[in-house]
């Protein structure tokens, strides 16, 4: 290994090259923190910023957010739809998880390949396609509407996570545990669930990860009683842009760090 | 013998129902949340109900009317002064109106004229009258674009989304020039996808290629790196390109700081083509390093050795013996950014300006500004069936239960 990738000068340009893509992928993201601290309503570091004056940095955004009763009504938005969503999306999805692991599933491909499809389907195609839908049925401008749209976006993540999880699982624990007369409820309570609840875990996460940052089924299906976090920041974004939005992307970078680092803690348990 | 074999196959069509039993809860659910909303759409693109509901004796008349004789006769005149006016009693006008406008501009105003003209006028003759309140009624395309509009099952959504359309005499041609739009965006969106797709295998590769040949922990840590903007918001991302590219942003300023621009020549790099380009390969990049990495990492690295023992330069070894083992990797990623890509709308729609706009963003434009959701549907039609051919071969290729994302 050493001869083929050694500290050559190509080695140094090859390093380079990578450090500056990790920094492409992780400055933009990082910029953000510090400028939500502006004094000014302005994008950019001002000069007082930079020589770090303490008068050009000030908690004013921050403030801002939290009085404004509009932020916090859609983070409860946020939360009540994210939260029902992958409470739903989790248990079918693991159900459906343990049937599809099963040697004797039929059809298991084509089955697979028809549960993830929302996840590739392009959202502009979906959300339209609610929007017409669920108006119909009367679910147009409702929380349960969103809720269960956004069930359906989340689910696949939790079927691939949780049947990568079930791959791994020694199915001699289940024959164990039958053999010393454990029926097949006590040996999934038992037995198979706390095996496989990393896998359970993650894939919750990411389902909620998901409808925590959906907009665009949100901007087709929800009226004003269900604006969410996204659907301020778009509305922000295009319409009056002030640096109240890179106060509360602070916070939602800040969230999808701990989101990650408990994915990333419950994988390597999982690995072990 | 016989015995055993019955029941050992009974027991097996046992464990087939219990498996198929824990999926079809959400097979059902899928299907009623996801799969019906999608065939109501698409069902749109074909089937039109609403000017054949409104002007139905118009539409039996007009059968045996073929414009090769001039106008129609004067029964049709009546049917359809008589249907208008109760369209317009009904509110449904509009949309009527709004429907034959599409098949032949400026009919929207003209047919809502006519109506409130012929409020107060209770005899014929009609031809007449009407062609008296508005020259269209003396024009055989105004009934042209009737008929085209009063079928209920329809092709023209289809026609319409390919830049074709159909003559009179039944004929399907391109559409004039000026009007052909959907195919140069359909070739843009593919354009502009290729370009991030090979964007991010440009990006990807040596970074996937780090990270795979990198001891356990700090493997573990890179990982995180190309993690992070995954998990942040996808708003906030597109909020920090905004704030990045901005001419009045940082990266800009530190250009003019630096000297290497003119304050008055600041670049434009966002709201247009580049924004869309660049902020969609940070959003799609970690889409292609997860798969690529997930190969590499099964690459043994005494294969590297074995060339460099024979004699191979690196870069030799590496084109002849890493390279063709990652393949995989790169069909894989390659083929998932580029199905994300085709069918992107968020980030086009709020750093794309008007010329870095995708297909994605002109079936929203139909859905909620020009409100013909027939057309949106031909146009999402379009797109979906190329999204699902892809996903097929990616399926063939990768299989789709290798999308896991952590």
């Amino acid at each position: 290994m050493k001869s083929a990738f050694r500290l050559g000068p190509a080695r140094i340009v090859y390093l380079a090259f990578c450090t500056c893509v990790f920094v492409f992928l992780v400055a933009p993201i990082i910029v953000i923190v510090p400028l939500s601290f502006n004094a000014e309503p302005y994008f950019t570091f001002t000069e007082g910023m930079l020589r770090l004056d303490p008068e050009a940095w000030s908690l004013r955004w921050y403030r801002e957010i939290i009085e404004n009763e509009v932020w916090s009504a859609s983070l409860v938005n946020s939360l009540v739809i994210g939260v029902s969503a992958t409470v739903l999306a989790t248990l079918l999805g693991t159900l459906a998880a343990l049937g599809l692991s099963s040697p004797a599933m039929p059809g298991r491909r084509m089955v697979m390949a028809f549960l993830i499809s929302p996840m590739v389907t392009p959202v502009i195609i979906a959300a339209a396609g609610m929007f017409f839908f669920y108006s119909g049925l009367g679910l147009g401008q409702t929380h349960l509407g969103l809720i269960l749209a956004h069930a359906t976006l989340g689910v696949p993540f939790v079927v691939v996570t949780v049947t990568a999880t079930l791959a791994a699982y020694d199915r001699n624990l289940t024959r164990a545990a039958a053999s010393l007369g454990a029926g097949p409820w006590i040996t999934f309570r038992r037995v198979q669930l706390p095996l496989i609840a990393p896998g359970i875990i993650s894939g919750a996460l990411f389902a909620f990860a998901v409808s925590f940052d959906e907009v665009v089924v949100v901007l087709f299906m929800g009226g004003v009683e269900q604006r969410t976090i996204p659907r301020q920041m778009w509305a922000g974004i295009r319409e009056q842009i002030s640096p109240a939005i890179l106060a509360v992307a602070t916070f939602l970078i800040v969230f999808a760090a701990l989101l990650l680092l408990t994915v990333n803690w419950l994988r390597r348990r999982g690995n072990r | 013998m016989a015995g055993s074999l019955r029941v050992s196959a009974r027991l097996h069509r046992r464990a087939q129902l219990r498996a198929f039993g824990l999926v079809a809860p959400l097979l059902i659910f899928v299907g009623l949340t996801f799969v019906t909303p999608l065939a109501t759409m698409l069902v749109r693109s074909v089937y039109d109900p609403v000017v054949a509901d409104a002007l139905p004796e118009t539409q039996m008349l007009l059968k045996d009317w073929d414009g090769e004789e001039g106008l129609p006769s004067e029964a049709v005149y009546a049917a359809v002064a008589k249907e208008l006016k109760r369209a317009g009693a009904e509110r449904t006008l509009g949309q009527v109106a709004s429907r034959i406008n599409r098949v032949q501009g400026g009919l929207r105003s003209a047919l809502a004229r006519t109506e409130r003209a012929l409020r107060d006028v209770e005899q014929g003759p009609w031809r007449e009258t009407m062609g008296a309140i508005d020259p269209i009624w003396a024009d055989p395309a105004t009934w042209h674009a009737i008929q085209a509009t009063g079928e209920r099952f329809t092709s023209r959504h289809y026609l319409n989304a390919l830049d074709l359309q159909r003559l009179p005499s039944g004929a399907v041609v391109a559409q004039p020039q000026e009007r052909r739009i959907y195919l140069r965006l359909f070739w843009r969106t593919i354009i502009v996808s290729s370009i991030i797709t090979l964007l991010c295998l440009a990006l990807g590769y040596p970074i996937a290629l780090l990270i795979a040949r990198s001891p356990p922990h700090r493997a573990n840590l890179l990982l995180i790196l190309v993690l992070v903007p995954f998990w942040t918001s996808l708003l906030v991302r597109t909020t920090a390109w905004i704030v990045l590219l901005q001419t009045q942003g940082v990266l800009n300023d530190l250009l003019v700081v630096l000297g290497l621009i003119n304050d008055d020549g600041r670049l434009a790099m966002v709201y247009n083509m580049t924004g869309t380009i660049v902020a969609m390969t940070h959003v799609l990049l970690p889409f292609m390093v997860l798969p690529l990495y997930s190969v590499m990492r099964g690459i043994p690295s005494v294969h590297m050795k074995a060339a460099a023992s024979l004699g191979a330069k690196p870069l030799q070894a590496f084109l002849r013996v890493y390279w063709p083992q990652s393949l995989p990797g790169v069909g894989a990623g390659a083929l998932l950014v580029f199905i994300l890509a085709i069918g992107y709308y968020i980030t086009p729609a709020l750093v794309g300006g008007s010329d870095g706009q995708l297909i994605s963003n002109m079936i929203a434009y139909h859905m909620q500004t020009s409100l013909n959701w027939g057309l949106a549907a031909a146009l999402g039609g379009v797109l979906l069936v190329g999204v699902l051919v892809l996903y097929a071969v990616y399926d063939r290729l990768v299989g789709v239960e290798r999308m896991g994302l952590g």
